[in-house]
């Protein structure tokens, strides 16, 4: 389990960076965390010819809090999404998550744009992006684009960026009055890649649901949005008999969506179960939060 | 830090480990820490995709042309080079280190390459061409037996079984699975192997664990005398629970290899390579049946085993289907048994020694169908237990098939454990819950087992016919030796023979020591390192079937009770009384009763080594003490099938306490309470992370652990992201209570006690689970999906 | 010894600082941290037990915070500080949380042990009065098939108590 013959390149900056993507295009692969690429490497599953560091890179793991979103540099650490005040007021959703991904010592290493960049479908921060629709900044020599994370996520471990653009920024949707988030993941051991899992952000006025998005991870080839299933809770009140009818309804249409996958460790039947059971959780909670905040 | 008792205290007292220091700061000397023979070459092996395929040529040209590449060697060269390793059982399919011609299971070896480092010789590897013809393959053990790769079919009957289930007004039936699972020690396998073309001989350093027998069997590949192959392990060793006794397989490969090669080489596995190819335990279907008085009284038991060794019959297989033989019954008093073994050959990897080493799968078997048989008959299972329990007078006690067992309080352990864990509080928590709205159940299970410890060498004859052993040697007993020096300053020094991996031999050793000879363990040094040159030991040396507090602390209780009466002796001399009236305490030969008559064994150790002249007429000089011990009772299996299988037996009731909650199909642990009977606790705190160790080793493969292959002979849990170890979130804190009945048949009075739980908690959790969603049949591990399958296809899915 | 790949280009001039000393070491790209710590500055007390990122063992601290070496090249860790395991007693004196586990029984072969120390330090700066079940959510990420984790808990949890005493 060595890693096969590569080149190893420390970029001094972006715009060194960008060079190198540029030349190398799909025979590069970007080294951020390391936590899936190079047990990919030790496998000799990933055998890139070219491996850019990205770690050297100076101001791509700062915060900027704007006008109802947060910009963190794509080289983030995943510990810090978990244990910055500012962070988890800002985005309880994220933070939320942070503690399923992994284990507590590789968070130290994982970055959230690396994470992103990876489209794992069992990911927790693709789900959350997704579910709060937010975005990245994809870069390249070619200039700059934002890619919205519902068109970034593509398939199992491929995203929409271009062999030559780096993820630089990721651009989360902050908590607003009024909102209330909910995440839950099945695994069969803490820091597993989840069975299943789910994220609620729901916006309640007047004692209903005003607005709400529902993601669903682990369930397909990508993390997923659920409209038919928010749509279902939309102007409902979830405390009254009425809301637990709405609840259950959109947790039938959020498993009717979901398309998941037999393997060794579970079956598309439990699989699309476990969808319905932690929709529900996670609208609850996310009711729940909302209500508290507002 | 004294314990109680004895004139020391030491025995039964709780030192710190003497282990520890060293391996906190990262000092530790486990075998790739180890830079032996300068020069050595690194070895990476090219492995078989295919569970089953003929070899129709294997190019190494491109390999060979690799950058730092020496050598890449096929099977055919390292067979030229060495014999096949023997096999237990005559006719077992021919196996060498190296696959020759066919390969038998994804992972098999195929080519060796020697390289400068190990990076450059994985990039060879993956050079090796290799022209595969793919055959079909047999993974599940029930189509290997139907097919006839059938290597041993034994059938055994004790009483009068047939008549008896014939007649018995309860009958229940049972098939119970138990499927492969792993030890997966955090340190894989390792060899460093230096062959000496001069003398015709090879040194060794590997991370093997014992049993000894292997070295016999290893030497035979080698084509060497024993007496050349000199195997050493390592001072620390990072676990094993069974599976390092299967690195003997690569001692013969990188033996070779360096024999070929003319240089040392270095040989470190590494995870993949472990999970593919290190070895499993065995995957066992058993079918019992199972006759009941309408009392409870369990009148007789049949089982028909079929147990998948892998693609080879591996030394010391089938040893897992017969290590419990003696012990069949388990707790209960049945006279009446009917066996059908059948081992069977499949193309996955060969199985071998793994913690609990059958007991699982047995206990799995009998416990399971105890509880069936209680719930159709309306009984409680406590009291189904307790009617069934040998009683504590019928000690030493015969089982059916020729167990002995030594002692203990069998229903004194059972009331513990079930006061322990409020019992009766539970059950009517449980009959009270039925009413709630169904989600969560409580579910209770009780597994009560027989723990046998020090195995008898004779036992896995019994996979021959009386006929067919007749023809061989007796083999029976299980022996050890000890090695304790004191030199001139009255320091003593104690070699092991018992190749610990984490058990804490030398601290205990040095507390026996201590308490034999009057001194402090600190005065003790203790060495556990294997040089089979220069230790004592036998076929029956190493570290497995919890031999250590039987048999290897008594060799050294034994090494040192002959310094001391050496001691005596010279003591007596100097002081003027009879040896007999000299007691050793506190570093001074004293005579009893008379404190201030006394000389300490520093001036004796003295005169011993610089002043021989001196000693009294007929005494031998030096203080240098070689002794063996051998357990009693464990005679060759006799014309009636019967063996002693092992020597000692504690006694262990486990009550588990679970929460199924049947939305998800999460099980909770609620409560674990276990109680042991392990005789005489040597080391307390070291007994209670035995159990612990051994618990969790049970919990993986009752609830998470499991080896898959698909029906094509490809592993599916070939990294640890699959095979799913039991974590620290996964494990609960176990409730531990001890009883104390000292094993008649060991000279400390104690018993072995590692594999307890192992063999226990599968069947307890099963129960528990069984018993709290009312359900006859699950398979293990009781993971959430499968336990939400099995309750939707009852139609119970839990829907909100 | 393990590990000098070299067929990639010519191997780099690496500056790192392990447990206070610095080290110029020529570091082919592809050789890990866990293997360079290991075979090229004889620091065996890092062990190695899966190569890919599970099961611990070879957590050492990169710039104070705790990380896998074999999920690290040790070219990444040039011009960076490494802490292993032997950094942490101070000559006869080992440190309180190594004392601890030593009190504790929470250590039996002993091959886990170095990574769960230095997983478990970084945890203890960021979380100093840890519950039972924040210690067994860290170790999870932390394999032991020795103890069962519970005198690792009972460890972790009495050096955190003394700490905070």
């Amino acid at each position: 389990m060595k890693p096969p013959p590569f080149r190893y390149v420390r970029p001094a900056d972006l715009g060194e960076a960008l060079v190198v993507l540029a030349t190398h295009g799909d025979e590069a692969k970007v080294l951020a965390g390391g936590c899936s690429l190079v047990p990919m490497l030790n496998m000799r599953l990933a055998r890139p010819e070219v491996l850019v560091d990205v770690n050297g890179l100076d101001g791509l793991a700062e915060v900027h809090a704007g006008d109802g979103t947060v910009t963190t540099g794509a080289m983030l650490r995943q510990s810090v999404l978990e244990r910055s005040p500012q962070l988890r007021g800002a985005l309880p959703l994220a933070a939320a998550c942070a503690p399923h991904i992994g284990h507590f010592v590789t968070r130290n290493r994982g970055t959230v744009g690396g994470s992103l960049a990876h489209a794992d479908a069992r990911g927790e921060l693709p789900l959350v992006l997704l579910t709060l629709g937010g975005s990245v900044l994809a870069q390249s020599q070619r200039g700059q684009r934002a890619i919205a994370a519902e068109d970034l996520f593509v398939y199992h471990f491929t995203s929409a960026l271009e062999p030559d653009e780096l993820l630089t920024e990721v651009r989360w949707p902050v908590a607003g009055p009024g909102w209330g988030y909910g995440f839950a993941e099945m695994a069969q051991r803490h820091g597993d890649y989840a069975l299943a899992m789910a994220a609620c952000a729901l916006r309640r006025h007047d004692g209903a649901v005003a607005e709400v998005r529902l993601g669903l991870g682990a369930v397909a080839d990508r993390p997923l949005l659920a409209a038919d299933a928010a749509g279902a809770l939309v102007g409902h009140d979830l405390d009254g008999p009425a809301g637990d009818v709405a609840v259950t309804e959109a947790a039938r249409l959020a498993a009717a969506v979901a398309r998941p996958f037999d393997d060794l460790h579970a079956s598309v039947a439990y699989r699309r179960h476990l969808v319905g059971v932690l929709s529900e959780r996670v609208i609850r909670q996310a009711w729940l939060a909302a209500g508290e905040g507002a | 830090m004294n314990g109680t008792g004895a004139p020391g205290g030491w025995i039964g007292a709780v030192p710190h480990r003497v282990e520890d220091e060293a391996l906190l700061r990262g000092r530790g000397r486990f075998i790739d820490d180890l830079s032996p023979v300068p020069g050595a070459m690194h070895l990476a092996l090219a492995r078989s995709p295919f569970a089953h395929a003929q070899i129709r040529g294997i190019d190494v040209s491109a390999a060979q042309a690799a950058p730092g590449v020496l050598a890449v060697l096929s099977g055919a060269d390292l067979a030229a080079a060495g014999r096949p390793l023997g096999a237990v059982i005559r006719g077992a399919t021919e196996h060498y280190a190296v696959a020759v011609d066919v390969v038998r299971y994804a992972g098999e070896p195929v080519a060796v390459v020697v390289a400068r480092d190990r990076y450059l010789a994985e990039d060879a590897a993956e050079l090796v061409e290799v022209d595969y013809e793919p055959l079909e393959a047999v993974v599940d053990p029930l189509d290997a037996a139907e097919v006839g790769h059938v290597v041993s079919d034994r059938s055994f009957r004790y009483g009068d079984p047939e008549a008896v289930l014939a007649g018995a007004p309860l009958v229940v039936r049972g098939r119970f699975p138990f499927g492969r699972w792993i030890a997966a020690p955090v340190e894989c396998f390792g060899v460093i192997a230096d062959w000496d073309h001069s003398t015709d001989s090879l040194t060794v350093w590997a991370n093997f664990q014992g049993p000894f027998t292997l070295h016999t069997v290893a030497a035979g590949a080698l084509g060497l005398p024993a007496a050349r192959l000199r195997l050493l392990t390592p001072p620390d060793s990072g676990g094993s629970f069974g599976v390092k006794a299967g690195v003997f397989g690569y001692i013969v490969l990188a033996g070779l290899t360096s024999k070929i090669c003319g240089v040392p080489v270095r040989w470190i596995e590494d995870r993949v390579e472990h999970l593919a190819a290190a070895g499993s335990a065995t995957h066992r279907v058993t079918d019992v049946e199972a006759g009941f008085a309408a009392d409870g009284e369990l009148l007789a038991l049949r089982y028909d085993v079929i147990e998948d060794v892998g693609a080879y019959l591996r030394a010391p297989e089938p040893a897992t289907l017969y290590r419990m033989h003696g012990s069949l019954t388990g707790a209960y008093t049945v006279r009446h048994v009917a066996v059908r073994n059948r081992v069977v050959h499949t193309n996955r990897c060969p199985t071998g020694l793994n913690r609990g080493f059958g007991g699982p799968q047995l206990y799995l078997a009998l416990e399971r169908i105890m509880a069936r048989g209680a719930a159709r008959l309306g009984l409680d299972p406590a009291a189904m237990a307790r009617r069934n329990l040998v009683a504590p007078e019928a000690f030493p006690y015969r089982t059916a098939t020729g167990g002995l067992y030594d002692s203990g309080d069998y229903a004194a352990c059972l009331d513990d454990a079930l006061q322990a864990a409020d019992y009766d509080g539970r059950r009517r928590q449980q009959a009270a819950q039925s009413t709630g709205d169904g989600r969560r159940r409580l579910g209770i299970g009780l597994a009560c087992v027989v723990e046998p410890s020090i195995s008898n060498m004779g036992y896995i004859s019994l996979a021959e016919t009386a006929t067919e052993r007749a023809r061989g040697w007796p083999k029976s007993g299980n022996a050890e030796g000890a090695t304790l020096a004191m030199n001139p300053l009255g320091g003593v020094t104690v070699r092991l023979s018992t190749v610990p991996q984490g058990q804490g031999h030398r601290t205990v050793a040095a507390q026996v020591a201590a308490e034999v000879l009057g001194l402090r363990p600190a005065d003790v040094e203790v060495q556990s390192e294997m040089d089979t040159h220069v230790n004592a030991w036998t076929v029956s040396s190493g570290n497995y079937s919890s031999r250590f507090a039987g048999i290897g602390a008594a060799a050294v209780a034994e090494a040192a009770g002959r310094l001391a009466e050496k001691l005596r002796a010279i003591a007596g001399d100097e002081l003027e009384c009879a040896p007999d009236d000299i007691e050793l305490r506190d570093g001074q030969a004293r005579v009893v009763g008379q404190p201030d008559r006394g000389v300490s064994l520093r001036r004796l150790a003295g005169a011993a080594h610089w002043n021989p002249e001196s000693l009294p007429e007929g005494l031998e000089p030096g203080l240098a003490v070689t002794a063996f011990v051998s357990a009693p009772n464990l005679d060759p299996p006799n014309d009636a099938d019967e063996v002693a299988s092992s020597a000692a037996h504690g006694f262990v009731v486990d009550v588990a306490v679970v929460e199924v909650d049947t939305l998800s199909g999460e099980v909770r642990i609620l409560d674990y309470v276990t109680v042991h009977d392990a005789g005489t606790l040597l080391h307390p705190r070291l007994v209670d992370g035995q159990i612990m160790g051994s618990f969790a080793h049970g919990l993986g493969p009752a609830l998470l652990e499991q080896t898959v292959h698909d029906p094509d002979g490809n592993l599916l849990t070939g990294s640890f992201m699959d095979y799913l170890c039991a974590t620290s979130t996964e494990i609960p804190e176990l409730r531990i209570l001890h009883r104390c009945t000292p094993s008649p048949f060991t000279p400390l009075g104690a018993k072995g006690l590692g594999e307890g739980n192992t063999m226990s908690a599968p069947a307890a959790l099963a129960n528990a689970v069984c018993d709290a969603l009312g359900v006859d049949d699950l398979d293990l591990p009781l993971t959430a999906p499968r336990i939400w399958e099995v309750l939707a296809a009852a139609g119970e899915r839990g829907e909100r | 010894m393990s590990g000098s790949g070299e067929p990639v280009g010519p191997p780099r001039e690496i500056v790192v600082t392990v447990n206070g000393r610095r080290y110029h070491e020529a570091a082919p790209d592809r050789i890990l941290l866990s293997d360079f710590l290991r075979h090229r500055l004889g620091l065996t007390g890092t062990h190695v037990g899966c190569e890919h990122g599970v099961c611990g063992s070879c957590t050492v601290h990169l710039d104070g915070a705790a990380a896998r070496a074999c999920l690290l090249l040790a070219v990444q860790a040039d011009g960076a500080e490494v802490h292993t395991v032997e950094s942490l007693a101070s000559g006869d004196r080992m440190h309180p949380l190594q004392e601890a586990f030593r009190e504790h029984f929470a250590l039996q072969c002993g091959f886990c042990t170095p990574g769960i120390l230095m997983a478990t330090l970084d945890f203890l700066t960021h979380n100093p009065t840890p519950t039972r079940t924040e210690i067994a959510e860290m170790l999870s990420g932390q394999l032991c098939r020795c103890t069962g984790y519970a005198p690792i808990i009972d460890a972790i949890a009495a050096a955190a108590q003394a700490g905070a005493e």
